[in-house]
């Protein structure tokens, strides 16, 4: 049995030490808003934090992250209400196919969490590693800065916005 | 619009639940206190066609009935409805429908078609909903209909006075359908919602991680299965070291599969099921199969390159256009020609989402039928459906698709192998399968974007004007049929504008798989004419602007009346458009420079222009690019941005380095490390300006991407002097 933190839940898992986090999240703990793309940790479709640091979780061993705090694209609102970069994702229409966007998102918070009102040039060096083959960089780096312009009262709650 | 289509549309209106049951109120003339019974009637929800449900408490419902793949039109044609119907779009949600083209008409998404072939059956659906809502209010309002008009959820009396979608839905839901003949459409300037920009409709589920795409799809007891077909395409499976295989982590079953001999439903192959994708992903490294490969493919591209540069000046056999005289426009002293041979190279179309299906192979039992349920990502669902049936012999009404979200498709899910693959799984293990091909299966199986080869001639008259055009297109067949993609039209630009032409081809027989790719044939057609023809504009001493003006000429259709034909004017338009707002002809630093380029395909009329700065080491950064673009009224303009900003960054990635080689039938290139994308960092700024014709509406998907690399080339050139006719610009040293 492996432990394993996800977005602040403990889980306990009976699965082969080298089995990438990605496959654990998504084929035993059905966390599916984490994809993956190339499995040689190229694309950045299947980003997460590890202790708030973004990784590629589809080439780390799940064993890479027992005892560490792992957040997914499903931990990332507080409760119901969304995380300043999905409003702004949805504000800014970023999206086309949507794939790599929880990857997307995924590094921009974190580097909203170290840098809080990023530049351009900040914003491409963090984003470099996720790729977008519908070329949706310009309105992802849009929308970075939109997140990091709100202020606490812009959030909309999430359940109200699934509900309507 | 055809009869057909009139028919389609007609069918689509019918409504299978409350009309069979309900009375013609508005026909009979009932009276107000029947009216007002019927509003109290306990249904919650008023189904007004296939489309569109309304519920007593306002809630609108709206089915969006074709595959979603990025190209926005789960959002865009539902908002065509509501316009029509008078809805507050914040009263709307959008599901997916079923896949039932029996009730909603054809659902595919192709062709950059969505939109001209479903506004007008889309203003049906609204307008006939529309049409009884005001029934409905008539009867309860006591007053005549045509003093009743919708908006914002409402059916609104001249005087004011308006009552609610909500508690008119179940009367609504009764009314006589209207004759779709008797329809009228709402004037583009009273529009409320199209030409808006309406955030899409999944967004939500998209920025927090909830399924929408096929490889999201988990179903009860469901298998992970992969599956490993002959490197070299179409070659046969003999045996493999499934024993070995079989007692690996998580596997369950390992088993060779007999195909049918056709890439595009069923290869031979080995199938790995197991209790998670990574146990299958894994075991499948472990994988040694013998392979037959007699039939295999044994393409080369190193043959296909000599074989193509050997026919270098030559005119093809098969000619394919002959007008006027080129050989005098030639000859004439006169006349300054030209002359340069273009290379493209195959590409592949790199999906975020790789191919994927969940199938479900039910076996029946006690006499009962065997049936099937699917879940795939896929452009076209319903002829998966009649591909399963007629191969795994499961009568078509006991097959059930359900349409996920596709992670990307770009011509790519249009075939059903993936399909096949996944239901012949299932029925082997007698449990629900979820097939996920590797990245690198993604890669070696494609359908892939041609490559080819075109020499291309021309000659100019003494004034610098364009008076001969020579074409030879150098393309690929399967079995003697030019393969998707291989083709160079009589209709191409400049071909029909020209007194003089003379165009043939020549066709290399290939095994390896093609398809269509984000706009096919167009998206090299564009590079070779527009590099060219910029080449011999420079050669003669001209303005690229003025010689592409010059040989439009005046305004015209090529077929009258006909939106998927040439109209110089629009094109005309749009090539003004773009100088002006990208500031055409001004003066530029050292080693950077402006490129033009004007191309016509999918009734979209399009002129890019490129500012590009290319480094002493041949690093190439394009800065901006200006589009100038008229596809008539736009409908959801934050989702036509997208298209055209998406197809400026996919085609500049797609120039600067992606290339698809193959050497004795194997693809050489596997993944993201050896097949490079375009990043943030390189990601031009996109300046779209549409003109909105009074045209029909027509799709967004493709067109904008064939101007972008001649655009791009010809800055490259104007900048720095080199003028590369490969693609990908690697090829010349270049690099992103």
């Amino acid at each position: 049995m492996i432990e394993l933190t996800v977005n602040g839940q403990r889980h306990e898992v009976d699965v082969p030490a080298e089995m990438p986090l990605l496959w654990v999240l998504r084929d035993v703990l059905g966390l599916i808003g984490t994809k993956f793309g190339c499995g040689i940790a190229q694309c950045g479709a299947c980003t997460v934090h590890l202790n708030g640091v973004p990784v590629r979780s589809c080439t780390l061993p799940v064993t890479g992250a027992a005892g560490a705090q792992v957040r997914t694209i499903e931990g990332l609102a507080d409760g119901t209400r969304l995380h300043p970069l999905q409003q702004a994702w949805i504000s800014d229409d970023v999206a086309q196919c949507g794939y790599c966007q929880s990857g997307q998102i995924m590094s921009a918070a974190a580097l909203l969490e170290r840098s809080p009102n990023p530049t351009d040039e900040e914003i491409d060096a963090a984003m470099a590693g996720n790729f977008c083959r519908c070329g949706t960089y310009n309105r992802i780096r849009k929308a970075i800065h939109t997140a990091a312009s709100f202020k606490t009262a812009d959030f909309v709650n999430a359940a109200e916005e699934v509900k309507a | 619009m055809s009869g057909v289509t009139n028919l389609n549309r007609r069918s689509l209106l019918k409504v299978t639940g409350l009309m069979g049951g309900g009375f013609l109120i508005g026909q009979l003339g009932v009276s107000r206190a029947l009216a007002e019974e019927a509003l109290q009637d306990l249904v919650v929800t008023g189904e007004l066609n296939a489309y569109i449900r309304v519920t007593s408490e306002g809630k609108i419902t709206i089915y969006s009935a074709n595959p979603e793949m990025g190209q926005g039109i789960k959002t865009a044609l539902p908002m065509i409805i509501a316009e029509e119907l008078g809805a507050a779009w914040e009263d709307v949600e959008v599901l997916q429908s079923p896949v039932d083209e029996s009730t909603f008409g054809r659902q595919g998404a192709g062709g950059s078609t969505s939109i001209p072939r479903n506004f007008d059956a889309m203003r049906e659906m609204g307008a006939s909903a529309r049409e009884m809502f005001i029934g409905a209010g008539s009867l309860v309002m006591e007053v005549p209909r045509d003093e009743l008009d919708t908006a914002d959820s409402r059916v609104v009396h001249t005087s004011g006075r308006y009552m609610t979608f909500g508690q008119l839905a179940s009367l609504a839901a009764k009314q006589e359908m209207p004759d779709p003949g008797s329809l009228e459409f709402r004037e583009r300037e009273d529009y409320r919602i199209i030409g808006t920009s309406v955030s899409g409709v999944d967004n939500l589920s998209i920025a927090t991680g909830l399924a929408l795409f096929g490889i999201d799809t988990r179903v009860d007891d469901m298998l992970y299965a992969a599956y490993q077909k002959c490197p070299a395409i179409g070659g046969k499976v003999v045996s493999a070291n499934l024993d070995e295989v079989k007692r690996l982590p998580g596997v369950v079953d390992a088993f060779l599969v007999e195909g049918n001999g056709k890439v595009e439903e069923l290869l031979d192959g080995v199938a790995i099921v197991g209790t998670s994708t990574w146990a299958v992903f894994n075991a499948k490294r472990s994988l040694e199969v013998r392979w037959d490969e007699s039939d295999a493919s044994k393409d080369s591209w190193t043959k296909l390159v000599a074989d193509a540069r050997a026919l270098e000046g030559t005119r093809g056999k098969t000619v394919t256009l002959e007008k006027g005289d080129v050989a005098g426009a030639f000859a004439d002293p006169a006349s300054r020609t030209f002359e340069a041979f273009y290379d493209y190279a195959f590409v592949t179309h790199l999906c975020m989402e790789p191919m994927n299906c969940t199938a479900h192979f039910r076996h029946g039992e006690n006499g009962e039928s065997d049936s099937l349920e699917l879940w795939i990502p896929t452009q076209f669902p319903g002829r998966n459906i009649s591909t399963a049936s007629a191969m795994f012999d499961v009568d078509e009404a006991n097959i059930t698709a359900h349409q996920m979200r596709l992670g990307g498709s770009f011509g790519r899910r249009v075939y059903s192998e993936y399909v096949c693959e996944a239901t012949a799984i299932s029925r082997r293990v007698r449990a629900p399968v979820k097939l996920t091909w590797t990245r690198e299966d993604d890669i070696h199986h494609d359908f892939f974007r041609v490559g080819g080869f075109q020499n291309v001639k021309a000659a100019v008259n003494g004034e610098g004007s364009l008076i001969g055009f020579e074409h030879h297109f150098i393309g690929m067949s399967h079995d003697g049929q030019p393969t998707m993609g291989s083709w160079f039209r009589k209709t191409e630009f400049p071909m029909e504008n020209i007194d003089n032409a003379h165009a043939t081809s020549t066709l290399m027989e290939i095994d390896t798989p093609c398809g269509p790719w984000r706009a096919p044939g167009s998206n090299v057609n564009a590079f070779v004419v527009q590099s060219f023809l910029n080449e011999v504009a420079v050669g003669a001493g001209r303005d690229y602007v003025e010689f592409l003006l010059e040989i439009l000429g005046e305004p015209r259709w090529f077929e009258e009346g006909n939106i998927r034909s040439l109209n110089t004017g629009r094109a005309a338009d749009v090539i003004k458009l773009a100088a002006e707002k990208g500031n055409w002809g001004k003066q530029m630093p050292g080693g950077s420079g402006q490129g033009f380029s004007f191309y016509f395909c999918h009734a979209a009329h399009v002129a890019e222009l490129a500012e590009v700065r290319v480094t002493p080491d041949k690093q190439i950064i394009v800065d901006r690019v200006t589009v100038a673009i008229d596809v008539g009224p736009i409908i959801n303009m934050s989702g036509a941005l997208a298209q055209v900003e998406g197809s400026v960054i996919d085609g500049l990635s797609t120039m600067l380095g992606q290339k698809i080689t193959m050497e004795a039938g194997r693809i050489e290139q596997s993944n993201f490390d050896d097949y490079p994308v375009l990043r943030m960092p390189q990601a031009p700024v996109v300046d779209v300006h549409f003109i909105q014709s009074e045209y029909e509406p027509t799709g967004l998907g493709e067109p904008a991407l064939p101007p972008l690399a001649p655009a791009v080339g010809n800055a490259v050139y104007a900048a720095m002097g080199e003028r590369v006719r490969s693609l990908p610009f690697s090829e010349a040293g270049f690099k992103g």
